[in-house]
């Protein structure tokens, strides 16, 4: 969430005489220490907001927890409140040998909603506005089922595909469908992710562009501050969203079978 | 020189390109996202199962133990206050009956010695009344004897008075029977 007038937004050109919002400006990624050639191993502003994120984690869940405390401080409490929301959620939805994944699951977890919450700091950088992050977590967790699926079922997982409750002439049918809905996934699951993110931070650059022109910038400043709680929401639910998804896919590798 | 001018054109047209739409898109930095994407999940996914998912999990089993353990604590604790409190309660019922039973024993014991005080004042008591009566009785029959004497006397002198010569004995004889009347 770039703040308007600086350097990765450009609000209002006066020599153009308009109002000129660039929305999207703010997801550009750019080396971080100059220079203009991406390579694969530059640091970007989006490395430095991963690591942020990083960072943040390491310090919530492992600095955070390092007194042990029988009774928890507030940094302990949080960690605790994330390790019971996550394992509760796998609990619930793919049962015990879901537990398996656990470690696997808070990373998720945790790496998503550190991250929007992170983007919504001003100046900060939305790492999950981006599709090439949320696509190959979606397709590492796609990997992951399938994978998980034919290693514990072997041929049986393909009885997910087959809804062996409908009549049999359907079936085939179903099958077809299933089949595309499965490959459907991860496109699905990426882009909700990623456009939800996108959208809440180029609509707070629309209305700050439009906080320039006076008559306009108390309801351009009154609807980012409304956006601003909306998006504080967005950030955990599209997070939860996320994780719940990859538990409920996880649960078809598990006990596939309607 | 011309290829150079090409390149700058090309580089400028496709940053316009990538500046109109959805910077997401431009494939050209795809690979340092995913490569720094791998460094950050694998970096998380360490500290999560190395470190904070093992702690966490310590903690809270720890504290699930030290709970349960507080409770059944307590709940001997408790079994304990209520045999206590039976045990208060049948001391306190002995400590009542042994109490009534030590009234009732000095309740006999000072009925008798006030019965045995009774008695002997009430001896004292007779005995005094009868040696009262007798002086009482005594000091009656002294006066009736003077009376009687001094109506003698006073019989004798009125007859003298009269003129009379009065017998003693006929004197004494009519007054106590005047006396007696």
């Amino acid at each position: 969430m770039p703040w308007p007038g600086t350097k990765g937004t450009r609000v209002a050109d006066a020599s153009s005489g308009g109002v000129q919002i660039h929305p999207m400006e703010q997801f550009t990624i750019h080396p971080l220490f100059g220079g203009h050639t991406l390579h694969w191993y530059t640091v970007t502003n989006q490395t430095l907001w991963m690591a942020i994120a990083v960072l943040v984690i390491f310090s919530l869940l492992v600095l955070g927890t390092s007194a042990r405390a029988m009774v928890p401080g507030r940094m302990q409490s949080v960690g605790e409140l994330a390790y019971n929301f996550v394992r509760d959620m796998i609990e619930d939805v793919a049962g015990k040998d879901g537990m398996a994944f656990f470690p696997y699951i808070v990373t998720i977890f945790m790496f998503i909603v550190t991250c929007n919450f992170l983007a919504l700091i001003p100046f900060s950088f939305s790492v999950m506005a981006q599709f090439a992050i949320t696509g190959v977590m979606a397709i590492a967790v796609f990997l992951t089922v399938t994978i998980t699926g034919f290693i514990r079922h072997g041929g049986g997982f393909l009885k997910l595909f087959w809804v062996s409750a409908a009549p049999a002439p359907l079936r085939p049918v179903l099958a077809v469908i299933e089949l595309l809905s499965y490959f459907v996934r991860p496109v699905s699951h990426s882009i909700r992710l990623g456009g939800n993110m996108m959208a809440g931070h180029a609509v707070f650059e629309v209305f700050a562009g439009f906080a320039v022109v006076a008559l306009i910038s108390p309801v351009s400043v009154l609807a980012i501050a409304g956006m601003y709680a909306l998006e504080i929401i967005v950030a955990f639910v599209q997070a939860y969203v996320f994780t719940i998804l990859t538990v409920v896919y996880l649960k078809d590798a598990l006990h596939p079978g309607h | 020189m011309a290829t150079e001018a090409v390149q700058a054109a090309a580089g400028a047209a496709a940053e316009a390109a990538s500046k109109g739409g959805m910077p997401q898109l431009d494939f050209s930095t795809y690979a340092n996202q995913i490569f720094w994407l791998a460094v950050a999940l694998v970096l998380v996914f360490l500290i999560v199962s190395k470190l904070a998912l093992p702690r966490i999990g310590g903690i809270l089993s720890e504290r699930k133990n030290t709970i349960e353990r507080d409770i059944a604590a307590a709940e001997e604790l408790k079994a304990k206050a209520v045999s206590a409190e039976a045990a208060y309660n049948q001391a306190l019922a002995d400590a009542r009956a042994e109490a009534l039973r030590i009234v009732g024993e000095t309740r006999a014991a000072i009925q008798k010695d006030l019965d045995a005080a009774t008695a002997v004042a009430d001896r004292e008591i007779a005995a005094k009344s009868a040696e009262s009566e007798k002086r009482i009785g005594e000091i009656r029959d002294q006066a009736v004897a003077a009376v009687t004497e001094v109506a003698h006397e006073t019989a004798g002198d009125i007859v003298a008075a009269l003129g009379g010569t009065a017998d003693a004995a006929a004197i004494k004889a009519a007054v106590d029977s005047r006396l007696k009347g």
